[in-house]
């Protein structure tokens, strides 16, 4: 098979245990609604499938290059609003507000990126944080556009072939899988792919990355814009599913939040995004009683998890830079190029 | 004109705060090469702690004294519970940074959980009338911010740079390694500055809540990031840095204030900072770093 085809990374990531493993997860989440939950519960799992999206975005920057992002809501807030203006003042449909929704998001990133990539590791996480902050600012004051303070309600309800998709038919449970399943698929190819290896090398070792004729700025550019990208497509999601947003939905706490899951499940790993998410959604709505200590508790868990655990609830022991799975793990040992 | 040079004088009372925030910054970052996000919300706590010993009937001297103490030794207790751990297992730099977060999480809600998430009214301490100078009115209270701020950072410079912990502050700051082996107690060293730097914040914090009169616990946020920004604008980990960097973003805050209108002053800090760091990254005051392959 082509090396450069897509599906020859897709068969790089499948070894039986994840097959196993995925396909189970799977089945999982397209049995769940036959068990006739309440729309509340349905609401929290879609929660959950959309910050995973968003983990996953953060998961590029942050646990693949190295690169420690915190202004993930800005473009998360960039593709809602987005999306959102599309369909309610140029009446376009969902589908393609969404596509817009994602560019723009894509878009911004770059332009923040392109300069801010330059710098070294804390210098992107306060100029990410600035632009965060940036963001909801623009959003809270530019009345004539974002309606300001005041939100934007009634968004419209996405149609399909027909049927709207609500929360109650479980249209929005479904497409989020959907959306979350292609999101994984594209960064697991991203990943397996020699893109990926170079994300890697630059978050082990920069300079020896750039000595190995690795364009470590390129790289860390399209890492930021991929996170950009599939942050905007989660915003672009969440708009219409709640109906309403204004800009204390996009604030910093949602940007510690999203890292705060993306620790909890190990950065670097791709099921750890979804297992994060799930956790630490759930946690607090079981807890809704406890409301004011669960922040305290995204604190100690994040300061006892950096100092026990930092490579997350799903990390593995000892960090491995690079593990070949599947088939190019077959291929290597073919020609005994593997040595371990 | 003269509305102007109002708004100048007030970007000034409010730009030595600035720096005198962005000094607790450059002083970890010196020495840990570490950005402590937590300050914002030590800053937050300082202010706190004078709230509630003038609720006592204190008065506001001892309420600073008392606060400056309690979150100095704040300061020192973070690094020690959370942060010497960290580098005693020579963790990555990721691993402090997120820490720091999650602590100021840890710090934020207790405050909250403590004495609610509303504003609350601080004592007008400082109003003892307008003064007028040249037109321009200016009000004790910026009076006191901009003499108080003054002396602070004075000292500090005089601590860092004349005396003999100073001398020790700026070696370990240059090489942990050399320092160590100099004899100096690179542990004690670290625990003054977490201390200086608690302790800087909370003058801070007193002055900010009694500039405004309110007290509240997310107060340290906005500032917090504005004072990074600005010891980031003056060259991080450099003290005359932090000072120019506070005045910059300070003054071009209330300038923008008058002239783009007062909903977006907030963002001025952060288009500075990306602007800067455009074009010289390393900051004003700012040494390059040199990388070691």
């Amino acid at each position: 098979m082509e090396k450069s085809s897509i599906f020859y990374r897709a068969e790089l990531f499948i070894t039986r245990r994840r097959v196993y493993f995925i396909g189970g997860l799977i089945l999982f989440m397209l049995i769940f609604p036959l068990f006739g939950f309440s729309v509340y519960i349905m609401r929290i799992a879609t929660v959950i499938y959309i910050f995973s999206m968003l983990t996953l975005a953060l998961n590029l920057v942050a646990g693949y290059t190295g690169q420690l992002s915190m202004g993930n809501a800005a473009f998360y807030a960039i593709g809602a609003y987005a999306c959102t203006l599309c369909m309610v003042r140029l009446g376009m449909n969902f589908w393609f507000s969404m596509i817009a929704g994602a560019i723009f998001a894509g878009a911004s990133g770059l332009i923040v990126g392109l300069p801010t990539l330059r710098l070294s590791g804390s210098y992107l996480t306060i100029v990410t944080l600035g632009f965060g902050e940036i963001v909801r600012m623009i959003i809270q004051n530019w009345d004539p556009v974002t309606n300001g303070t005041m939100g934007i309600r009634n968004i419209p309800k996405p149609v399909f072939f027909g049927l709207t998709l609500t929360l109650s038919n479980n249209g929005f449970y479904y497409l989020a899988i959907v959306l979350m399943l292609i999101i994984a698929f594209f960064c697991a190819c991203i990943i397996n792919s020699k893109i990926g290896r170079a994300f890697i090398a630059i978050r082990e070792d920069e300079i020896a990355a750039t000595m190995m004729g690795i364009k470590t700025i390129h790289y860390k550019v399209l890492a930021f814009f991929l996170s950009a990208l599939i942050s905007g497509i989660a915003g672009a999601f969440y708009a219409p599913m709640v109906g309403y947003i204004d800009p204390n939905t996009f604030t910093f706490d949602v940007s510690s939040q999203i890292i705060c899951l993306a620790i909890l499940g190990g950065l670097g790993t791709m099921r750890g995004m979804f297992f994060g998410s799930m956790v630490l959604i759930i946690f607090p709505e079981v807890s809704r009683f406890l409301m004011n200590y669960r922040f305290i508790m995204y604190g100690f868990i994040l300061v006892l998890m950096m100092r026990f655990r930092p490579q997350g609830l799903l990390g593995w022991q000892s960090r491995v830079p690079y593990r070949f799975t599947g088939k190019m793990r077959r291929d290597l040992e073919k020609d005994n190029l593997l040595t371990e | 004109m003269d509305i102007l040079f109002q708004q100048i004088i007030n970007g000034l009372a409010l730009g030595l705060v600035f720096a005198l925030v962005a000094v607790g910054y450059s002083l970890v970052f010196g020495i840990l090469r570490l950005i402590n996000f937590s300050h914002g919300s030590v800053y937050a706590f300082g202010a706190h702690v004078v709230f509630f010993v003038v609720g006592f009937g204190l008065g506001p001297v001892l309420g600073i004294i008392v606060s400056i103490i309690v979150t100095g030794f704040l300061g020192i207790f973070i690094d020690k519970i959370a942060l010497a751990p960290l580098r005693r297992k020579k963790s990555m730099g990721m691993a402090a940074l997120v820490t720091t977060l999650g602590i100021s999480n840890i710090i934020q809600h207790t405050l909250v959980l403590i004495s609610g998430s509303h504003r609350k009214a601080f004592p007008d301490f400082y109003n003892f009338g307008l003064v007028t100078v040249f037109g321009v009115q200016i009000s004790s209270r910026q009076f006191v911010m901009l003499g108080v701020s003054l002396i602070l950072l004075l000292l500090l410079f005089f601590i860092v740079h004349k005396t003999k912990i100073g001398l020790a502050m700026r070696a370990t700051s240059q090489n942990q390694k050399a320092a160590s082996l100099m004899g100096i107690n690179v542990n004690s060293v670290i625990t003054t500055t977490f201390f200086m730097s608690g302790a800087s914040a909370a003058i801070a914090g007193g002055l900010v809540a009694g500039y405004y009169q309110v007290v509240y616990p997310g107060m340290g946020f906005m500032i917090g990031l504005k004072a990074f920004a600005a010891s980031v604008l003056g060259g991080i980990g450099s003290l005359p840095g932090a000072l120019i960097g506070g005045l910059l973003v300070g003054i071009m805050e209330s300038v923008a204030a008058l002239y783009i209108g007062s909903n977006y002053r907030d963002a001025m800090a952060f288009i500075i900072l990306i602007i800067v760091l455009i074009f010289k990254p390393a900051g004003i005051f700012g040494k390059k770093d040199v990388i070691k392959v």
